[in-house]
């Protein structure tokens, strides 16, 4: 078991995992921003809920971060022994002919993507914390609406949301699909899941851009 | 047809090395890359340079000692082909190509375009063999009945010749198709189950000690591979390496 932490295939399990981890918790952010474009009352009440409820909290959000953290930790590590792995570049390398230009940047859209989780933080997150753990302000359960409709008012920042869920959807078109290989999942039933991976990376960062559009125009 | 040829010039292993450019004319579309540099060393011979050093052995496909990244692609632009099956008629009359080694820490440069691809005979010694008794009381292979689709699989795996190209495609210079095709092949065997455990684990840490970088599945490899290993080896050695390691 020891060999499973510098084992360079671990790493790429482990790399899939947390890729796939974060999927699914996009999925569900997704969900509850998806409610807040046709009820504002089912978006204050999911998110008073996930804002109080102590398991959520205290258990999922942890989670959550170390998810994070650790899967661009683990990007950063695996890219710079990546380059490492070869000292002397190619006087000339055709990275095109056989590759994607996502699979081969992954890291730049990656990079993008955690810029943008700052930005978010420094929305939502930070403010959040503020609120409840420093301030200690009483809970007002139909605050949540009110306050993303002011989050999307400047165009600069509705811009700024849209251009990152193109990156997200640019990292998910590759990152994906590729976590089945790397699980050791390709056979004849992979060919369907890698179907619905592409599908999903294209139409879940969409939907993000088309509510943070409605958004900024219901203001 | 008359081509300009930017070619990696290094002494040896300890220098720096460059790219230096060379002209050669008269070449026929029929001629093979490797005797198009022949041709080229043949000039150099005549005016006592020294001429380009490259590997080469069967010259029909099939060793695995030719190499040669052309014009940033291994085996050079045609698919399912080695360099010494590459024939000029792929380029133009006029045509700059460039042809540089094999690039990857763990395949240092001898000399030119020679590289050292010893890495990959010691991820084979590391498990990349069975337990069958081959003297004296052989065992006829067809006693024990094999699967069809696993024997095909298996066989396919098994065609390949250790050549490199996947390692010069890939942009992490990762081992992970030639790894994966040499720990298939015995893996969808009855006669493999013997080491299987100990053979994934043995043949992985070697491709990891020998500084190869990691997968991030972008495929290259397997585009580039002359004989068209497919990258569901890759997943087969993910899926046998987590097996193993929980396990042992
Ligand atoms: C919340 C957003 C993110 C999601 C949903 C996500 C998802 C994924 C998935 C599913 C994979 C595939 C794993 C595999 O092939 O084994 C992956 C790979 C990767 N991700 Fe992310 N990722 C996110 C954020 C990031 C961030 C912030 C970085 C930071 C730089 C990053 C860097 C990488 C790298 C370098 C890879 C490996 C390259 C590859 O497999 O081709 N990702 N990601
Ligand atoms: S997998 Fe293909 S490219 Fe890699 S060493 Fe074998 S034959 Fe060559
Ligand atoms: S020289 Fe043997 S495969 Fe090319």
């Amino acid at each position: 078991m020891g060999g499973l932490i510098k084992s360079s295939i671990a790493r790429k399990v482990a790399m899939a995992l947390s890729g796939l981890f974060l999927v699914f918790f996009l999925l569900q952010h997704f969900t509850i921003n998806f409610t807040s474009i046709f009820s504002a009352d089912v978006f204050n009440e999911l998110s008073h809920f996930m804002g109080t409820n102590p398991l959520v909290q205290f258990a999922l959000q942890p989670v959550l971060i170390f998810g994070v953290v650790f899967h661009f930790v683990m990007g950063f590590v695996l890219e710079l022994k990546n380059r490492n792995a070869r000292a002397v570049k190619y006087a000339k390398y055709s990275g095109g002919a056989n590759a994607s230009w996502v699979s081969r940047n992954m890291i730049y859209s990656g990079l993008v993507i955690l810029a943008f989780l700052g930005l978010h933080f420094y929305d939502f997150w930070i403010p959040e914390m503020v609120h409840k753990y420093v301030e200690f302000a009483p809970e007002d359960p139909t605050r949540y609406y009110p306050e993303l409709l002011h989050r999307f008012e400047s165009p600069v920042r509705t811009g700024l949301y849209v251009v990152s869920f193109v990156f997200l959807a640019l990292h998910l078109w590759h990152g994906f699909a590729s976590s089945f290989q790397s699980v050791g999942f390709n056979n004849k039933y992979s060919v369907a899941a890698t179907k619905f991976a592409k599908a999903f990376s294209i139409i879940i960062p969409l939907g993000f851009i088309v509510i943070a559009i409605i958004l900024h125009l219901t203001h | 047809m008359n081509l300009t040829l930017k070619i990696w010039r290094q002494k040896d292993a300890a220098s720096q090395g460059s790219i230096v450019d060379y002209q050669v004319k008269g070449i026929e579309g029929d001629m093979s890359f490797l005797e198009m540099l022949d041709v080229l060393n043949e000039q150099l011979i005549t005016k006592g340079d020294d001429p380009v050093v490259f590997d080469h052995d069967c010259r029909e496909g099939i060793c695995g000692a030719c190499s040669l990244q052309i014009n940033g692609e291994p085996h050079g632009p045609d698919r399912l082909v080695t360099t010494c099956q590459l024939h000029m008629r792929k380029f133009n009359d006029g045509d700059t190509i460039y042809i540089e080694p094999f690039r990857a820490k763990a395949f240092p440069v001898v000399k030119d375009l020679m590289v050292d691809r010893s890495s990959f005979d010691r991820i084979q010694q590391a498990g990349g063999y069975v337990s069958v008794n081959t003297s004296g009381n052989t065992i006829d292979a067809n006693a024990i009945p094999v699967n069809k689709d696993d024997a095909d699989e298996s066989f396919e795996a098994a065609t390949c010749i250790g050549c490199g190209a996947c390692v010069a495609a890939c942009k992490n210079a990762s081992a992970m198709l030639f790894t994966s095709a040499k720990v298939s092949q015995f893996a969808l065997l009855p006669q493999g189950q013997v080491e299987a455990t100990d053979r994934v684990l043995a043949m992985v840490n070697q491709m990891d000690e020998e500084g190869f970088g990691n997968c991030t599945n972008t495929g290259a490899c397997e585009i580039e591979c002359p004989k068209g290993i497919s990258l569901e080896n890759i997943a087969r050695m993910n899926r046998e390496y987590l097996k193993a390691s929980l396990k042992g």
